[in-house]
């Protein structure tokens, strides 16, 4: 059986008519939205569809659950109050929803990245020693990493003042004739009336890349960048790249001692304007534990990696999927800015994030205890009748269609996004200037992850140039 | 209704009118003013419609709220003149006003 993304207006095949029935059969406080293998079916928007409906703001136990007890949030107008409150609901939860069996694992290491980092002085721990420490699990970053994004005010402010100018306006309109040229080069150097894996030849190599020239990495190494963030959001398994917890260590191991490397050089040059040495520059680095650092490199890096890679992708899906919308966006190339955002919204590349309540409140209806984990599911949200029109349904032109959810809001809005609309729109620029038609053959692999919410490959033939 | 000028990066100049009682935000992206964007609705929660106010104008302007200040804690570019347009009520205190776009 193949999976296909649900397109209710069209009718559901008989498969997905029955995988939704299964959830609606199921009783209410047994449906846990987490299960990441129901992203890799398309059967996890029949939850939240039930949920918007009967239990807009759900709690999950830990009996249903393989990540504790948490309550979900699946209505935009309650995401959106959870994500602008960050006093009442903290980011210091960890980020994602944490796979129990993961923080056991976490748990069971020694922290050893507590010590002070990279100062104009140098660090007290060299990369061989920081190959062999492992990641700190202080009780605030159960996944393991602390960064700006599971941070709250003030410190939040300092980490996240002291990168923000890596994408500033002023470097976005240098990079931008950069991103074109590569983004030339990719485009012409595809097979044309042969099949091959556009996230591999496309989505990945151009937002590899960019990346790369963010944190000024060797372009010959920037799967390596790639590789890393794909690893650091992977639930290791059979069916993964990455197999163990143990193989996942490793890996990041090396990850954290090539970060820490850079840091000390970058740190002893002059200042320059990646994401590294703006760390390593900042006057508030002194104060930044290891932990801290490597972790804002991580977050860093993840968020330009596959978010942006897996809306390329998800664009020529569902441009595919809406024929009339893909003659549309040719007969109007205007349209690509607009039809980016409504990618941005039907793809949701960043499921949900997650917060903790620093105290009791009420939410919909439901008392929210302080200490009890919240998933704002984006995802969801993106999808709520109550805001968006026809939210099921990808129209490139709809009104408003940079309102959504994706990039969050508040202060820890994305801070890359406008990067990102960057790279698509230069892409599909490009795109529609040499090729008359992309046509996706069969259907794509669908990503077993529930936060990042993308495509492991997709098969796509190019009949002809222009 | 009141005039205003939004500057770009490039020295160019858009001027508008304004409509009074309206956020700046919503006018300039009315007028489809090029890097001004109200993302979150004009709650000063996504940082889309940051500009520069000149100094001759800052006074008018009045002073940040605290969902701006911490909004501008968030984001690139910030200087003493910055402020979310989304969270400036057009007045006619502010009739001439000139602003410098950020994300042009």
């Amino acid at each position: 059986m193949t999976i296909s993304v649900p397109i209710p207006s069209r009718g559901l095949t008989p498969e997905q008519a029955a995988a939704r029935q299964k959830i609606y059969d199921l009783p209410l406080h047994e449906l846990n939205p987490g299960d990441p293998q129901a992203f890799a079916d398309q059967e996890m928007w029949w939850k939240f569809e039930r949920l918007r409906n009967e239990d807009p703001v759900h709690f999950t136990s830990e009996e249903h659950s393989n990540h504790g007890n948490y309550w979900s949030l699946t209505k935009w107008e309650d995401i959106v109050a959870a994500d602008t409150d960050p006093d009442t609901f903290s980011a210091m939860a960890g980020i994602t929803l944490a796979d129990q069996r993961a923080l056991a694992h976490a748990a069971t290491r020694a922290a050893g990245l507590d010590r002070r980092a990279v100062s104009a002085e140098g660090v007290e721990l060299s990369p061989e020693e920081a190959a062999t420490t492992t990641t700190v699990t202080p009780p605030e970053a159960p996944s393991g990493i602390t960064s700006l994004l599971s941070m709250d005010p003030p410190e939040h402010d300092i980490h996240r003042g002291a990168v923000a100018d890596g994408v500033s306006p002023s470097t976005l309109r240098e990079l931008e004739p950069i991103i074109r040229q590569r983004a030339g080069a990719i485009l012409d150097g595809l097979p044309i009336g042969e099949e091959f894996d556009w996230v591999d030849l496309v989505s990945k190599e151009l937002t590899a890349m960019t990346l790369a020239t963010l944190f000024d990495y060797p372009q010959e190494h920037r799967r390596q960048l790639t590789w890393w963030s794909d690893v650091v959001t992977m639930f290791p398994g059979p069916d993964q790249p990455v197999k163990t917890f143990e193989e996942k260590d490793e890996i990041m191991a090396e990850f954290r001692s090539t970060l820490l490397r850079l840091f000390q050089e970058r740190g002893s040059q002059e200042a320059r304007k990646d994401f590294i040495s703006l760390l390593a520059h900042s006057p508030h680095s002194k104060d930044f534990t290891l932990g801290e650092l490597l972790g804002d490199g991580v977050v860093l890096l993840v968020g330009g990696n596959d978010t942006t890679r897996n809306t390329i992708t998800g664009s020529v899906y569902a441009l595919n999927k809406w024929p009339e919308q893909f003659e549309k966006l040719r007969a109007n190339p205007s349209l690509i800015p607009s039809m980016v955002s409504e990618t941005v919204r039907w793809q949701s590349p960043l499921t949900h994030m997650m917060r903790v309540a620093k105290k009791d409140v009420v939410l919909g209806g439901k008392q929210i205890r302080k200490g009890d984990r919240v998933a704002l599911w984006f995802v969801s949200g993106n999808r709520d009748e109550a805001k968006v029109e026809n939210p099921n349904e990808y129209i490139i032109d709809r009104k408003n269609p940079r309102q959504h959810l994706s990039f969050g809001f508040g202060i820890h809005r994305c801070l890359g996004n406008r990067l990102a609309e960057l790279q698509l729109r230069i892409i599909w620029e490009e795109m529609l200037a040499r090729f008359p038609e992309i046509k996706v053959v069969g259907e794509p692999v669908f990503s077993n992850n529930n936060f990042v919410k993308g495509y492991e490959s997709m098969q796509v033939i190019i009949p002809r140039r222009a | 209704m009141v005039n205003v000028t939004f500057g770009f990066h490039d020295g160019t100049e858009q001027k508008i009118d304004a409509e009074v009682g309206w956020k700046l935000m919503e006018c300039a992206v009315n007028e489809s003013v090029p890097g001004i964007y109200g993302d979150c609705g004009g709650e000063a929660q996504c940082a889309t419609c940051h500009v520069y106010v000149r100094p001759e104008w800052q006074q008018a302007t009045g002073e940040r709220t605290p969902a701006e200040e911490a909004m501008l804690k968030a984001t690139y570019g910030v200087t003493e003149q910055s402020r979310l347009c989304c969270q400036i009520v057009v007045s006619d205190e502010i009739d001439g006003l000139v602003v410098d776009v950020v994300n042009d």
